[in-house]
């Protein structure tokens, strides 16, 4: 039974924690470490968290969240400030405008439009680190990186289905 | 006065709206301060006192979190070799072998190459020094690959010192404070390193894109390359050192010279730092300051010693002409010797 639906539903508990916990999962994912010879993928792992906070309900609080996980992946990464924040902040927008079509899709469909969201921030991330550093990256490496963050749709579909119907006014 | 009382108590802003306002103000504040942004420069300005306060933070997090890892790793290779000490033996025994044959070759280079120093009068770069430097978070995404080093400014470390493994060339430093460098990579797509082909001896700008293999750009000449070609640093422009092995060149699926990383070969856990800076280290600036201005040579003509002018006579001191000025020094040029056989 989910007992999600009769606790408050706190921002800690669907913001603070998944925030929490995509930062010891970006840390984690970070170390130097290889198997077998290669090194871990480095998917996103604040686009599922992000992609849910749009999906579960509009927040005042959840941009700033966002905000505050893509400038953490700047300074962890080396990216310039605010990249990731832009970045992540472009598909929780497109999100959050289109939360009404949103609703009661299956899940297939779910994760077609967290695809498409990662798109979004990915190809918003190659093009301005096109205009930084007039270089274009390497479209392999960005699609390895999409194909490693879509994989985690799962925890989006989690964290939705956890709070999804916590807050009877957005139902 | 209750709130039922309140003239704005019953005053109900849609969170959906206030939602959107507050994504709006985040989002231009989030492109404001992305616009502000500059790539980094020879100095912890540049790089940013909050990037070296998180650096700070998350270097000690990541080494405690590569502890479990790094402890398994060299646990696996002490197994490892236990077990095949044998082979491993056997082929440590052929390839000392092998290298015995090597050094002797180097030690004839060697000589030949100092008796050819000290026929030319060259002078060659000094010794540069190192600092050693464990690897604790490592980026390795499309838009930026970097690394954090356990060295920091306390062993001498500065932004722009080349940073090698065992194998090659890493990077470079763009952050440090004490305790901790951040490394920029080959691949980062903001890096930028000049190399030269070993057997062709041309130069080429290694750009990093994201990918494991940076390509080779600007490369002049005919066929300046081939496959397989040994890749190392021209010291062009002097951030790097002659000389330090980068890689080998190959011809990338999308029809691009690339260079496979030497330092790919294994793990880059424990990095070298060279403590070099630019050409200013090879130069003695102690030994350039101490250089005596010689003296006038006799009958020549020299600059009068300046005279001491008040400062409200050079204020209220009418312009002189330059040609008065001059007019001193100005002296007819000395004629030529007649050549002989010109006609007088």
């Amino acid at each position: 039974m989910n007992r999600a639906g009769a606790q408050p539903m706190t921002p800690w508990r669907w913001l603070g924690v998944p925030m929490l916990l995509v930062i010891a999962a970006t840390l984690v994912f970070a170390l130097p470490l290889r198997f077998f010879g290669y090194g871990l993928p480095e998917p996103v792992f604040a686009m599922p968290a992000v992609f849910a906070w749009a999906v579960i309900r509009p927040s005042m609080l959840a941009p700033l969240a966002v905000m505050i996980l893509g400038v953490f992946l700047d300074f962890l990464w080396n990216s310039p400030t605010a990249f990731w924040a832009v970045c992540l902040l472009l598909p929780y927008g497109v999100v959050l405008a289109g939360r009404a079509m949103l609703a009661g899709q299956s899940q297939v469909m779910m994760w077609a439009w967290y695809a498409g969201s990662t798109a979004l921030a990915l190809g918003a991330g190659y093009l301005f680190t096109m205009l930084d550093a007039q270089n274009a990256p390497d479209p392999i490496s960005v699609g390895f990186q999409f194909l490693a963050t879509i994989v985690l749709y799962p925890f989006a579909d989690r964290l939705i289905d956890r709070f999804e119907d916590a807050d009877v006014r957005f139902r | 006065m209750s709130l039922r009382d309140n003239p704005l108590g019953e005053l109900r802003v849609p969170l959906t709206w206030t939602a959107g306002v507050i994504f709006i103000v985040v989002l231009i504040a989030s492109v404001a301060i992305l616009l502000s942004h500059r790539r980094e420069a020879f100095d912890t300005d540049a790089y940013g006192h909050s990037r070296t306060l998180s650096d700070r933070v998350m270097a000690p997090v990541g080494d405690v979190l590569s502890t479990p890892g790094r402890l398994t790793g060299e646990g696996v290779d002490g197994v490892r070799g236990y077990f095949f000490a044998v082979s491993e033996n056997r082929r440590l025994k052929a390839e000392l072998k092998n290298m015995r044959q090597w050094r002797d070759v180097a030690i004839a280079l060697k000589d030949t190459n100092q008796r050819y120093q000290s026929l030319l009068g060259l002078k060659t770069d000094p010794p540069i020094a190192m600092a050693s430097a464990r690897i604790v978070s490592d980026s390795r995404g499309p838009f930026a690959n970097s690394r954090l080093a356990n060295a920091g400014s306390e062993a001498g470390i500065k932004p722009g010192n080349p940073v090698m493994s065992e194998n090659g060339l890493v990077g470079r430093v763009v952050g440090v404070t004490d305790g901790v460098s951040r490394v920029l990579l080959l691949t980062d797509v903001a890096s930028r390193t000049p190399v030269m082909i070993d057997r062709t001896n041309a130069r080429a700008i290694l750009t990093g894109d994201g990918g494991p293999n940076p390509k080779l750009e600007y490369l002049r000449g005919l066929d300046p390359v081939k496959s397989g070609d040994r890749v190392l640093t021209s010291g062009d422009g002097g951030v790097f050192p002659r000389g330090l092995p980068v890689g080998v060149a190959v011809k990338g699926l999308d029809g691009r010279w690339r260079v496979v990383l030497a330092s790919d070969r294994a793990a880059v856990d424990y990095v070298r730092v060279l403590l070099f800076q630019d050409f200013t280290q090879v130069a003695r600036r102690a030994g350039l300051d101490k250089i005596e201005v010689p003296p006038p040579t006799p009958g020549a003509s020299t600059l009068p010693p300046p005279e001491p002018v008040p400062a409200t006579a050079t204020a209220a001191a009418p312009a002189v002409p330059v040609a008065k000025a001059v007019a001193p020094l100005a002296k007819p040029a000395p004629k030529p010797p007649a050549k002989a056989g010109a006609a007088p």
